[in-house]
């Protein structure tokens, strides 16, 4: 893995210097469905292709924001700070 | 040997002689020649034995391609010979011999052996049976196997680096293609490197004569004056995404970032597959050119030329020109004789192919053949060309794609990904003939890296591995050292002629050229990392105090200052002091801070009153728990949050995280190296303390759990009053620039009550006295509060949703299954940490997290995971020390040491 990812504050930059966050998932609001909780919790959507995830620059402006990732090619589609994506 | 008379173009430098070592012998050569050469000069022909036979092997490609010179050199193994310059008091050994170069007795075993023994599978079929048998096979095959040995004493000396560097043009390979590259995108204005692992730069021209030798002279001086940053002699490894390509050049690998990869690797010359071809002074003819134009060694006295294009003719020309009797040039193709060779009087024997080598230890001839016709020629030299191949292994790996051409008989760039351009003689713009394998009795090699001969082919596909990619799996061709720069084009026509395919009407297939491109040093791989040591403001007073220091996470810490029970002692009686920098601090501020806060904690942080400090755990989603700490309120919209010393920058990472996700107003800003802490503990505490500050420290004024801002001594700090230790205590936080400096007035503020710096573990001690977890070591990633004993922290009738709600909502509706409790051992013995605790049945069922015998109390007392079943007070457990010995414990809840917390109150 060492594709560029563009941070919306310092530009682009090498994989290695961010932290990965996960996909962006939805919070289930009460613990009353299991397996929403236990699915949020635990079961990846793992998709082979455009993936919505976190990612936070740590070696850099030590910022989270939000990337679109092609899973299977890892080709970036776009990033932008939390909630900003396209 | 006599070298050559000097000419342009040579790379050998005849003032300055080197001397080495070669089998402990003294060898000289001169600067400016590689290892090989100057071996070849020196007279030696055999270089290495082969991977699986044993066989004799010399320079076969003097071009960094092959196995063939693959040396140990100062201890390092799989050195280049042929790439390799010399240099004063190197000793070089050669490899995979036993007892000597010269007579091997693994070649004995397989020169007796080989028809029906080492063909292809041979270890899976032979050494299969008897199962018994299998350890003393293996001895010996472990002997046999790999290539040079690695002394377990050998230590490499110097630094290895990784240096990261960007341009915008990165050009692959100093031939004429590259070069002109080079240049025009310097001269456009582009920062531009390129990277050439010869010695000389010109690819083909370097070794080509004086004329072409000059021409690749013009070129280098054009690309210094273009501004072209040359890396030599320095290879690529690959290219990787995001053109990304390591080159090691030395004891560095820099890693390139790249916007224009230019691959302009050029071509490999082949070999010929025919009876003994891999006979020492069998060589390829770009690899006699070298030697004579850039070593200015003539190789031998009578060649033969055997070749299948003009790269043979050019080879027969130039040793002729160099004085050595040419005996004829054998060439596969028919047609009119070649001008050339008539100018220089060598016979040219059009239509034939050769059949086998002579010789047993060197070539002394070669049998060639026109059909039926034969020719026995007498020779000590074979030049052989088999036409050459595309190097596009680069462009597969960037991504890209390549195609057979049918009409020029070659693989063809199909798919360049952006950002990449094929260049030169790597596009494939020379023919490549099909070499043809003649009937030959001897053994034929396919394979130079892995000994892979015509009949396993053969072998493999009659058992039914019908392609190149199994073939490839079963005989290991293409998969040693070389990565099929030599033998991949052969046995893809192998196996098609096996298969009975026509070579160009259904290919056999191609297989990926997979970094590294050449033998690379794990030293490279394992270059020096950034990752700096963390030392506190006060490290170097522990230091010259006789601290122990010992990493603990990231940081250095003192384990004690020699005396890890008075320090307890001192603690518990008078006074102790201990540098807690580590601690991970947080300010989280803005009119949400609160809101936030309550969110992220499972305990109630909104309610709080100000200059009041309050203990926390922070959970994740799934209700475990990630770490804990304290929480200051500062003013209303100001909190001071500590972490755990190895948590700092994952509680950054997560306050922010979710923070971003909520979108709340509010920041968050990590000051764990700008503040320095220490803790001064201890029944004399606040008489010591007094003594530097005006600040009212009495218990009504600033009782436990009291968070204020005071000057001592000058600095300003802010205090908390919390007891890690048990004791009557005050934590206090102040500039890092201030960090020895304040330590020090602690340290005489407390002399008169004997003050001791404390360490870690006299900490681990006190800690464990009080029943107080160490998040990561008595919990781990499945640790919920409830069960970990602390019910009391997590507040379900919170209004807010926080982090780890529900899952722990779910945990406390399924009930608890496991327990975080207290222990005290019933006869003095003390478990070792990881203990087990035995269940009813006599099974493992908990394990034993933290331990200690307490001087204070008389006994052993620790924390342990129990069965929901077993964790009642007063329950009696069974643990099993791993030394064997069984110790009997009765599980206990709250401190051990004053339980209701009347000391830390006081």
């Amino acid at each position: 893995m060492s594709f560029l990812l563009q941070c919306p504050s310092c530009g682009r930059r090498p994989v290695d210097e961010f932290s990965y966050g996960g996909e962006v998932t939805v919070r289930p609001k009460s613990s009353e469905d299991e397996r929403a909780l236990f699915g949020y919790l635990y079961f990846k959507q793992n998709v082979a292709g455009p993936q919505r995830e976190w990612w936070f620059h740590s070696s850099g402006c030590r910022e989270w924001f939000q990337a679109e990732r092609d899973t299977r090619s890892n080709q970036v589609l776009q990033t932008a700070p939390p909630g900003g994506l396209a | 040997m006599t070298r050559l008379a000097e000419r342009r173009g040579e790379l050998i430098d005849r003032s300055t002689p080197v001397t080495f070592g070669w089998r402990g012998e003294q060898v000289t050569g001169l600067a400016g020649d590689t290892i090989a050469s100057a071996l070849l000069d020196a007279g030696v022909k055999v270089l290495s034995r082969s991977f699986k036979y044993h066989r004799p092997r010399g320079l076969l490609c003097c071009s960094g391609q092959c196995p063939n010179c693959l040396v140990q050199v100062d201890g390092e193994p799989a050195v280049r010979a042929c790439m390799t310059p010399v240099a004063d008091g190197m000793q070089v050994d050669p490899i995979n011999a036993w007892p000597s170069l010269d007579s091997d007795i693994l070649h004995a075993v397989g020169r007796a052996t080989p028809s029906f023994g080492m063909q292809v599978g041979f270890y899976y079929k032979t050494f299969i049976r008897p199962r018994w048998a299998w350890k003393y096979y293996e001895k010996f095959l472990r002997n046999a196997a790999g290539l040079g040995k690695l002394d377990p004493a050998h230590r490499r000396t110097g630094r290895f680096e990784k240096v990261h560097r960007h341009v915008d043009v990165l050009v692959i390979g100093g031939g004429e293609s590259g070069l002109e590259a080079a240049i025009a995108a310097a001269r456009d204005g582009r920062e531009t490197a390129l990277v050439e692992e010869g010695l000389a730069l010109g690819g083909r021209l370097a070794f080509s004569g004086p004329a072409a030798a000059t021409r690749a002279g013009d070129l280098a001086a054009q690309a210094q004056e273009a501004g072209v940053e040359i890396v030599q002699p320095a290879w690529a490894g690959g290219v990787y995404e995001g053109n990304l390509v390591p080159v090691y050049q030395r004891n560095t690998m820099y890693r390139f970032r790249a916007g224009e990869i230019v691959i302009a690797t050029g071509v490999v010359e082949q070999p010929l597959v025919f009876g003994k071809n891999d006979l020492p002074g069998v060589m390829l003819g770009s690899a006699a050119r070298r030697l004579v134009n850039q070593f200015r060694i003539v190789p031998g006295e009578r060649a033969v030329v055997v070749t299948a294009d003009d790269l043979g003719i050019d080879a027969a020309c130039d040793l002729a020109e160099a004085g050595m009797e040419v005996v004829a040039v054998a060439d596969l193709r028919d047609g009119e004789e070649d001008e050339r060779l008539a100018l220089c009087g060598i016979e040219h024997l059009t239509g034939f192919a050769p059949v086998e080598a002579r010789g047993r230890k060197e070539v002394t001839g070669v049998v060639v053949a026109r059909g039926s016709e034969r020719q026995s020629l007498s020779a000590d030299m074979l030049v052989m060309s088999g036409g050459t191949v595309a190097q596009w292994g680069m462009l597969v790996q960037a991504g890209g794609s390549v195609r057979y051409d049918r009409e020029r008989r070659v693989y063809v760039p199909d798919r360049v990904p952006e950002g990449v351009r094929v260049l030169g003689e790597a596009v494939g713009t020379q023919s490549a003939v099909p070499a043809k394998a003649d009937a030959a009795r001897s053994t034929q090699f396919v394979c130079y890296c892995e000994d892979v001969t015509t009949k396993d082919v053969h072998l493999s596909v009659d058992e039914g591995f019908a392609s190149l990619e199994l073939s490839k799996r079963y005989t290991t061709v293409t998969m040693g050292p070389c990565q099929g720069k030599m033998c991949h084009r052969n046995s893809g026509l192998l196996i098609a002629r096996e298969l009975g395919v026509d070579p160009d009407e259904e290919r056999a297939g191609v297989t990926t050229a997979r970094p590294p491109h050449n033998p690379t040093s794990f030293s490279l791989l394992a270059a020096r990392g950034y990752e700096p040591v963390k030392r506190t403001a006060i490290h170097h007073w522990h230091a010259e105090q006789g601290g122990k220091m010992l990493w603990a996470g990231d940081w250095k810490r003192p384990y004690d200052y020699g005396e890890s029970e008075e320090e307890t002692a001192a603690v518990h009686e008078s006074l102790g002091l201990i540098d807690v920098s580590t601690l991970g601090k947080l300010i989280v501020r803005g009119p949400e801070a609160a809101a936030l806060l309550e969110r992220l904690y499972p305990n109630r942080y909104g309610d709080m009153k100000l200059a009041r400090v309050r203990y926390g755990i922070v959970c994740g989603d799934d209700g475990s728990i990630l770490d804990d700490g304290t929480v200051a309120r500062l003013s209303e919209t100001e909190y001071y949050v500590t972490t755990t010393s190895s948590g700092a920058g994952g509680m950054e990472q997560w306050f922010t995280w979710w923070n971003a996700v909520w979108n709340m107003d509010c920041q968050i800003v990590n000051v764990t190296s700008a503040i320095a802490a220490v803790n001064l503990a201890g029944p004399n505490a606040r008489t010591a303390l007094a003594k530097l500050t005006s600040f009212d420290l009495s218990n009504e004024a600033f009782p436990y759990l009291g968070a204020g801002h005071a000057e001592i001594a000058g600095v300003p700090c802010l205090i908390l009053r919390i007891g890690f230790v048990g004791e009557l205590g005050y934590e206090i936080h102040y500039p890092t620039a201030a960090g020895e400096y304040l330590w020090e007035r602690l340290m005489e503020a407390g002399a008169e009550f004997g003050v001791k710096p404390f360490g870690l573990e006299p900490q681990r001690v006190l800690r464990l006295e009080k029943g107080h977890v160490i998040i990561g070591q008595d919990t781990n990633a499945e640790s919920q509060p409830f069960e970990a004993g602390m019910p009391w922290i997590v507040k379900l009738d919170k209004e807010n949703d926080w982090i780890g709600r529900y899952a722990i909502e779910w945990y406390q509706r399924r009930g608890e299954r496991f327990a975080l409790v207290g222990f005290e051992g019933r006869n003095g013995a003390v478990p070792k940490e990881g203990a087990q605790i035995i269940g009813a049945d006599g099974d493992p069922a908990g394990r034993v997290t933290s331990t200690r015998f307490s001087r204070r109390l008389g006994k052993t007392i620790g924390l342990a995971w129990v069965p929901a079943a077993l964790s009642e007070d007063g329950t009696a457990i069974t643990i099993s020390d791993p030394s064997g010995a069984t110790i009997p414990a009765t599980v206990t809840h709250g401190a051990f040491y004053d339980p209701d917390g009347e000391l830390l109150r006081s």
